[in-house]
């Protein structure tokens, strides 16, 4: 689990993580939103359906991928939130057609 | 910030990477008036060890540590300067004839530069352990970054394992933000400090030596420390439940953990300069592969230079010199005029200063033999999922390298092209062959060196030529 | 697979590659001692740049009988791919569901209606079934594809495999019959000496009563050594792979094949561009934008990597199959093809050159004598 140092008022946005609607700061990465609400694990892997996290944070590992408005395999930690963005924990490989 | 439309289809210079060694460079590029783009794939400049430093949660208070605030002026002098600065800009590849493939919002551009400074810095070292793939088990540079970026620190039971200064930067910098961290699993190898006592006269000397001894006295007051550890494994399921370690001393204990941090020194991130066909060699002092230049950072490839820690690791104030020393040499080839001599002695006597004791430090945080070279169902490759089992059953068929190996078992093949596994292979097939890494070679990487969209590519430009080689029908 | 001092093998193979690894395998499966040496890791190696098709449609344009071993290679395949499973417990994932060209213009489909026509036309073709489809009819089996997509060709008997756990299972194979690998041992020097020939080189001292050059691009300097004249050229082809994606294609197309794990390869070009292996973006991009006319949603999926090889191209493009007449016991095999053509070199192929029948009447065409006859055309 990870908690913010800095005072709360600074969760200024609303995110959506897997359609739950989750405070996060401006400037954060989505990966750093998702930390800090309690999400350890982001997606299952496309080889053994394993869980994964992010690891590295700063876009070398891909394995933050999630899903952000619509589109699959983005990097969390390479991803600044926005208002209203929302953001798809993955499962196994990526649909064709998203 | 300059936004993508202004970028222009050519400049003198093109920077990738605004760490120290990038700002550095961009910077006195841009002041002897050259046109100079400087490219970076973050948000917000300073690459990793001064990020978010201009966009911080903190107020400049002791948390982070003093050195971290000076990043804030080199990040200036480089946006005053004159150079044009991309932020969220991935060059993915540096192609014919000089041109350079960015990708900047979702759309790539092709631009041409005369010279190219890359500057794109250091990455951690793989560290293969049972379930460092578990969610909750990260890089202490990561848990630096949820810090500096976002004041984020970890709750609950959190173990920080391996060896080098960022391990100990980390945890005292959790000190000052009051984050008690449950222990430190101290993988160094006893034998380190005998081969690294005949550097000790230059360390002594150098400016890392009062910094670091007070560095490690504070957390070791505050923070139980297990020294000699062996072995490690992450056990779990869905997420990071426990940690068991044994020491050289036959000593073992399994330890609930809600977090791993995980850190053995960061090596080059050859990815770019390799696509380049820049020539690199294997470097035995710090176990990695380091590009051959000489002292500017010019490299095999005449209009490429390297600068900072993607040319070997020397740490943050030394990047900056051989920022401002690659940045001499295009200078020199492009704009003769510009006095640069001053300058160059400056540079040299700076990187002389922040290179002295790191011979010491090299030797003393080399990570043991059996945390380079896993065993049985350890992940080598986390993007593939090949095993360390896999990995040297397939050496004992013959494989002569890495790149063989590759197209048997696919590790290298993921996305992270190699940058988790690619140390970890070239070791264990020297292992398993019997001779140096520099013998076995790395990876083939070609160009993308981040993945980009099919349509990206799509959208590169043509000519009858290519359309020949292809629509043939 | 380590140092051998000076030893006897009845067999030694110039070439690890997809060629000299099914024609190994062949000849250790029948008792024979075989040696098969190869090249370090970074080498043309044609065999880590193949597309990996299995391919019958547009083959033998030019010479029947080389759609003819073409054909009895792809039957082969399934008892080929089987052998491989029970003998090295690796699955080489055949698939042979069909395979479509798909064609962007009006010009393209008649080019290719004609081209398929003039195959079945020649003399001594035995034809195969195939399909010349408009859109909606392509749409039925490939229901993804473009309003771009003008028509196909489509042939049930085309398909796929996986090459580099082919390659893998062959090498796994070959060794638990008891061949010998020796990789790094570049051959410099053949030295044919009555009843046996010596293979000299940096770190190569070997000796066979029978030696095949299956070194792909590295057999031109040697054939001349043991009287061979088997002209090959280096032609470029580059490839283009994604991230991993659930199966959305049935089949197989012959630019755009999904693979067993998931990725999407994209291809086809052709460049003579001598031994240069970089990667050009305006073939990349040539390619990328075709693929995505034909299946639009693979405009949004990652590129993981991208590279160029160098396929092994006769001079007419066709396999040369011989045996030295001035060095008998001296073989060659070499072909662009080495997928496609696995199963006929891995059990079709090895008979003959085991009993010294090559040049034999079903290969003759093969026969590097094509290669003397002066040009009458």
């Amino acid at each position: 689990m990870f908690q913010r140092l800095t005072r709360e008022r600074q969760l200024s946005l609303t995110i959506f993580i897997d359609g739950t609607a989750t405070p996060a700061r401006h400037g954060d990465t989505v990966a750093a939103a998702m930390l800090g609400s309690g999400y350890v694990a982001c997606r299952t892997t496309a080889v053994s359906g394993a869980p994964r996290g992010p690891y590295c944070l700063m876009g070398v590992c891909f394995d933050c991928l999630v899903k952000i408005d619509g589109d699959a395999n983005r990097q969390a930690c390479m991803t600044t939130v926005q208002d209203g963005m929302r953001i798809e924990t993955q499962r196994g490989k990526r649909e064709y057609s998203t | 910030m300059i936004v993508a439309s202004a970028l222009r289809d050519r400049y003198d210079v093109a920077v990738v990477g605004a760490g120290p060694a990038g700002l550095a460079a961009a910077a006195l590029c841009a002041r002897a008036g050259l046109t100079c783009a400087l490219f970076d794939d973050q948000p917000n400049p300073g690459g990793q060890i001064y990020r978010g430093v201009t966009n911080s949660p903190f107020d400049r208070g002791t948390v982070l540590g003093g050195d971290y605030w000076s990043g804030e002026s080199l990040v200036c002098a480089a946006l005053g300067s004159g150079a044009h600065y991309f932020s969220g800009a991935s060059v993915w590849g540096l192609l014919r004839e000089n041109e350079i493939a960015v990708s900047l919002g979702g759309s790539t551009r092709q631009i041409r530069a005369t010279r190219i400074i890359l500057a794109t810095g250091a990455i951690e070292r793989p560290f293969p352990i049972q379930g460092w793939t578990l969610p909750g088990v990260m890089t202490a540079g990561a848990a630096q970054i949820l810090l500096k970026s976002s004041a984020l620190v970890p709750t609950g039971r959190v173990l920080l394992a391996g060896c080098g200064p960022l391990l100990w930067l980390l945890a005292w910098q959790y000190l000052n933000a009051g984050v008690r961290l449950h222990t430190i699993l101290d993988t160094a190898p006893a034998a380190n400090w005998r081969r690294a006592l005949r550097h000790a006269a230059a360390f002594v000397a150098s400016p890392y030596m009062a910094k670091g001894l007070r560095l490690m006295f504070d957390v070791r007051r505050e923070v139980r420390v297990v020294p000699g550890v062996v072995e490690i494994a992450g056990e779990g399921g869905g997420r990071i439940g426990a940690v068991v370690y044994r020491t050289a001393r036959g000593r073992s204990e399994r330890l609930a953990a809600d977090m791993l941090l995980l850190h053995q020194g960061v090596v080059p991130n050859v990815n770019l300069a390799m696509s380049a066909n820049i020539a690199h060699r294997w470097s035995e002092g710090q176990l990695c592969w380091v590009p051959r230049v000489d002292s500017y950072g010019s490299t095999t490839v005449p209009h490429i230079t390297v600068a900072g820690d993607g040319a070997g690791i020397a740490g943050a104030e030394a990047a900056e010199a051989r920022g401002r020393l690659a940045a001499i040499a295009t200078i020199r080839a492009l704009k003769e005029e510009f006095p640069v001599g001053e300058l160059e002695r400056a540079a040299r006597q700076s990187l002389d200063r922040y290179q002295r004791g790191r011979a010491f430090l090299d030797c003393l945080y080399q990570p043991a033999p059996n945390f380079r070279r896993p065993r049985g169902d350890t992940l080598v490759c986390r993007c593939e999922e090949v095993t360390a089992r896999q990995v040297l059953e397939t050496a004992a068929l013959g494989c002569p390298g890495p790149n063989q190996m590759k197209a048997f078992l696919r590790c290298g093949m993921g996305a992270c092209q190699g940058r988790f596994c690619g140390l970890t292979v070239t070791e264990l097939m020297a292992e398993a062959r019997g001779l140096p890494c520099a013998e076995i070679g790395y990876y083939r990487l070609r160009p993308p060196v981040k993945p980009i969209t099919l349509a990206e590519i799509a959208s590169l430009p043509v000519d009858g030529a290519a359309v020949k080689a292809v629509a043939r029908e | 697979m380590v140092n051998a001092p000076h030893t006897e093998f009845d067999f030694a193979v110039i070439g690890g590659g997809l060629v000299g690894a099914a024609i190994a395998w062949g000849l250790a499966r029948r008792g024979r001692s075989v040696a098969m040496l190869d090249e370090g890791d970074i080498a043309f190696r044609a065999s880590r740049g193949n597309f990996a098709l299995i391919w019958v449609q547009s083959k033998g344009g030019g010479m029947s009988r080389y759609a003819l071993w073409t054909r009895q290679s792809s039957d082969a395949w399934p008892q080929f791919a089987q052998a491989l499973r029970i003998e090295t417990g690796l699955d080489v994932c055949l698939h042979q569901p069909g395979g479509f060209h798909l064609l962007l213009s009006p010009e393209e489909v008649e080019n290719r209606a004609n081209a398929l026509k003039r195959l079945h036309n020649q003399p001594g073709m035995v034809p195969f079934e195939y399909h010349i489809l408009d859109h909606a009819q392509t749409e039925k089996m490939l229901p993804q594809i473009g309003l771009d997509v003008v028509g196909a060709s489509f042939c049930p008997l085309d398909g796929q495999v996986n090459a580099l756990r082919l390659l893998r299972a062959l090498h796994v194979g070959f060794q638990r019959h008891g061949g010998r690998y020796f990789p790094e041992r570049a051959v410099e020097r053949i030295e044919p000496r009555g009843g046996e020939f010596r293979l000299r080189g940096g770190n190569v001292e070997i000796s066979a009563h029978k030696i095949v050059l299956a070194a792909g691009l590295g057999n031109a300097p040697l054939s001349p050594m043991v009287g061979l004249n088997a002209p090959v050229r280096p032609q470029r082809g580059q490839i283009i792979v994604t991230e991993k994606v659930a199966p959305f294609m049935d089949y197989v197309v012959h630019t755009i094949r999904q693979t067993d794990e998931g990725s999407v390869m994209i291809s086809d070009s052709v460049e003579e561009a001598g031994f240069d292996v970089s990667v050009g973006s305006g073939v990349l991009a040539v390619m990328a934008d075709r693929a995505v006319r034909m299946f639009p949603h693979l405009a949004k999926l990652n590129v993981v990597r991208c590279w160029a090889a160098l396929r092994v191209m006769p001079q007419d493009g066709y396999p040369i199959y011989d045996q030295s007449k001035v060095w008998p016991g001296a073989f060659i095999a070499t072909c662009h093809s080495g997928v496609t053509l696995a199963a006929a070199h891995a059990l079709l192929l090895p008979h003959c050159i085991d009993s010294g029948d090559l040049p034999n009447e079903s290969l003759a065409a093969f026969s590097t004598r094509r290669f003397d006859v002066p040009a009458t055309h």
